[in-house]
């Protein structure tokens, strides 16, 4: 019998198998950032070993880096201490790190690709869940705890049980790929699944839907696959795969031997057996925005904000869980999607800060400005997507609207630096978690496409950006 | 690690579903670099209002649980942030066991790293314990959950279950596999980053 795609990285990567126990896996890539290592740099000194292959481990600060003047002292007290103690511990361990000054530094998950340190059939980990954005090139990538981390420096392995295989095949093509983004797409699809409808697998999208989209829309899909519970999400490599990872600095020197390879391996065969499937078009499926305080309690932007009823189909746990997200949002039952007003945009994070996300965005500005009620900033993912967009004139399109136009990092996407919502404020977030706090205490978020956080910047409110002139 | 003992306490219902790791443990604690101390942060947002009294229809802030090390709580806990602050954060506080319908992969994995241990079970035995201020005893060794009328199975992977009764080092056991290590990346054909 055949193999899926997420079997062959598995079994190319076991370095002990055992019955009814979970297998030790080689680890090709290691990513490091300054929240979740700092313990597992400690737990390393404490038993006195070594990191074991610097060469596979890179390092950056992205989660609470401040994104204004990089020639400032970071005002934070504890942010600056995390951010010393990850340059202490790369010193003392010999691992290469990209630091606030490095033109290189930037979100793990946007640097990685963007460097060429992901390869298609590998094993990438880091300690932060959107580790899954990886998968997008076809290399089996998940988040990891500080423990893990730990035991990945001392010894390059990881034991993981076996998750199962779940294909996602989206169909049909969108008719307004400008207004329905990748973003769409996936919002669409935990909504539909659930957001622990992944739970135990590792997910490969597949299908005409997929095949149609960039690198960088893939990523954005393949980063909320743990928003659906999912251990990784994969998208197997085609000629676009290949063709984004060549001449990057640290492609290898072997690449084109690799990409023979690749092409004639990292596939689905077409007898594999899989656990779990789901099926969806998205040839008329509408922008999506998030109304609760899960990724899965998203509506279309035409339609109105379902009734805790609706939205539990019967489940007594989830209708309770639909009330306490409306009350926490400050909304009713009824009210349609575009009638919601906001405070804040915040277009940034590793699901949606990428150059062409930002090239996005900006074609719904079009020498409009910020609403008067909405304070709005954009957060290039890393400093190479910065200086990128700088280079297309993007940074004066966004100033001239009245954006503010910051350095790279997670920032507003979970808040750990000091950009943060208030209490009660509102954001249209290109980001991908609502959850109650995650922007700030007593923030209410909704998760959109960079287009419609842009087009709401202007408006004030959501608006059905299929109406707009995009091209 | 400590190894995990047999325990007897009242459980503590957390009658949610979908508790994200944002709850468990929000983002402006996570910036201490060492592993204790969590626990005063835990449920910070649900335990406490905005000038940081306790509030009081909050399960945490009843005292009736206060001595409890068993939470009760509902389908897919710990999903989201694979931050294991979480996991240190309930620790801390007091608790060593957890009860639901499912977890969060990333979540499940990180308690056995710290000698917590996560159980799932059934729904309808969930709803009754968190009905009931029942005392319970759970016991690793035989998988068990008693009441004092009753007793009940649970599923445990038996390599987990013996890294929490024996309290072992992870890291330890895996470098005794060193020469698996050595010869795998002999023939690995991924070449490295520098």
């Amino acid at each position: 019998m055949g193999k899926t795609l997420f079997e062959k990285i598995w079994d190319s990567h076991i370095v002990v198998e055992r019955e009814n126990a979970p297998s030790l896996l080689y680890v090709d890539r290691h990513l490091v950032h300054e929240v979740t290592s700092p313990q597992a740099f400690d737990g390393l000194r404490i038993n006195h070993r070594k990191v074991r292959r610097t060469d596979l481990t890179i390092a950056t600060m992205d989660h609470n880096v401040p994104t204004t003047d990089r020639s400032l002292p970071i005002l934070d007290q504890t942010s600056s201490i995390q951010i010393q103690t990850l340059e202490r511990n790369c010193k003392e361990f010999g691992i290469k790190l990209f630091d606030i000054n490095s033109p290189n530094q930037g979100i793990v998950h946007v640097i990685g690709p963007q460097l060429g340190i992901t390869l298609p059939g590998s094993t990438i980990v880091c300690g932060d869940s959107h580790t899954s954005t990886h998968g997008a090139f076809g290399a089996l990538a998940f988040g990891i705890g500080t423990s893990d981390v730990e035991h990945v420096l001392a010894s390059q392995t990881i034991w993981l049980e076996k998750p199962k295989p779940f294909e996602i095949k989206v169909d049909g093509k969108r008719k307004n790929p400008h207004a329905v983004t990748a973003k769409d797409i996936i919002l669409s699809i935990i909504k539909n699944i659930g957001t622990d409808g992944g739970n135990g697998t590792v997910i490969e999208y597949s299908g005409q839907g997929i095949k149609d989209l960039s690198m960088e829309q893939r990523m954005t899909i393949c980063n909320m696959s743990i928003e659906a519970g999912a251990r990784a999400g994969l998208i197997a490599p085609d000629e676009k795969t290949f063709d984004y990872l060549r001449n990057r600095k640290y492609t290898p020197k072997n690449y084109e031997e690799l990409v023979e390879y690749w092409r004639s391996n990292l596939y689905t065969d077409s007898d594999a057996k899989i656990d779990k499937t789901f099926e969806m078009n998205i040839d008329n499926i509408a922008p999506q925005v998030s109304w609760g305080t899960n990724p899965g309690m998203t509506c279309g932007v035409t339609e109105s904000i379902p009734s805790p009823e609706e939205f539990s189909c019967g489940d007594q746990n989830q209708k309770k869980a639909a009330e306490k997200s409306l009350k926490y949002m400050g909304l009713q039952p009824g009210i349609p999607i575009t009638e919601i007003k906001i405070d804040r945009v915040f277009i940034g994070s590793c699901t949606n800060a990428r150059l062409e996300d930002l090239i996005e965005a900006s074609k719904a500005i079009k020498g409009k400005k910020v609403s008067e009620n909405v304070r709005a900033m954009v957060v290039p993912g890393s400093q190479m997507v910065k200086n990128q967009a700088e280079e297309l004139g993007l940074d004066k399109i966004f100033i001239n609207a009245n954006f503010e136009w910051r350095e790279a990092g997670c920032s507003m996407c979970l808040g750990m630096n000091p950009d943060i919502l208030s209490p009660g404020e509102r954001c249209a977030s290109t980001s991908n978690r609502n959850f109650e706090g995650r922007q700030g205490t007593g923030g209410r978020t909704h998760l959109v496409s960079p287009v419609m956080a842009a087009a709401a910047a202007i408006e004030g409110h959501f608006i059905d950006v299929r109406e707009l002139d995009l091209n | 690690m400590e190894p995990f003992k047999k325990i007897k306490t009242i459980v503590t219902p957390l009658n949610q579903v979908n508790v994200d790791t944002d709850q468990i443990i929000p983002k402006q604690f996570l910036k201490l670099v060492q592993k204790s101390g969590f626990g005063k942060y835990l449920f910070y947002n649900w335990r406490y209002d905005e000038n940081e009294k306790e509030k009081l229809d909050f399960i945490l802030n009843d005292k009736k649980y206060q001595n409890s090390k068993i939470l009760v709580t509902g389908q897919n806990f710990g999903c989201g942030s694979s931050r294991e602050h979480a996991v240190w954060a309930l620790q801390d506080y007091g608790f060593s066991v957890i009860i639901a319908p499912s977890f969060a992969d990333i979540f499940y994995s990180n308690c056995f790293k710290n000698g917590i241990l996560p159980i799932k079970i059934d729904e309808h035995v969930i709803a009754k314990l968190q009905k009931e201020d029942v005392e319970l005893e759970v016991d690793l060794e035989h998988q068990t959950l008693s009441t004092s009328n009753k007793k009940i199975h649970f599923d445990i992977d038996p390599y987990q279950k013996k890294i929490l009764l024996e309290g072992l080092d992870d890291i330890a056991l895996t470098l005794q596999f060193e020469d698996d290590i050595s010869k795998f990346e002999e023939r690995s054909m991924i070449p490295s980053v520098l």
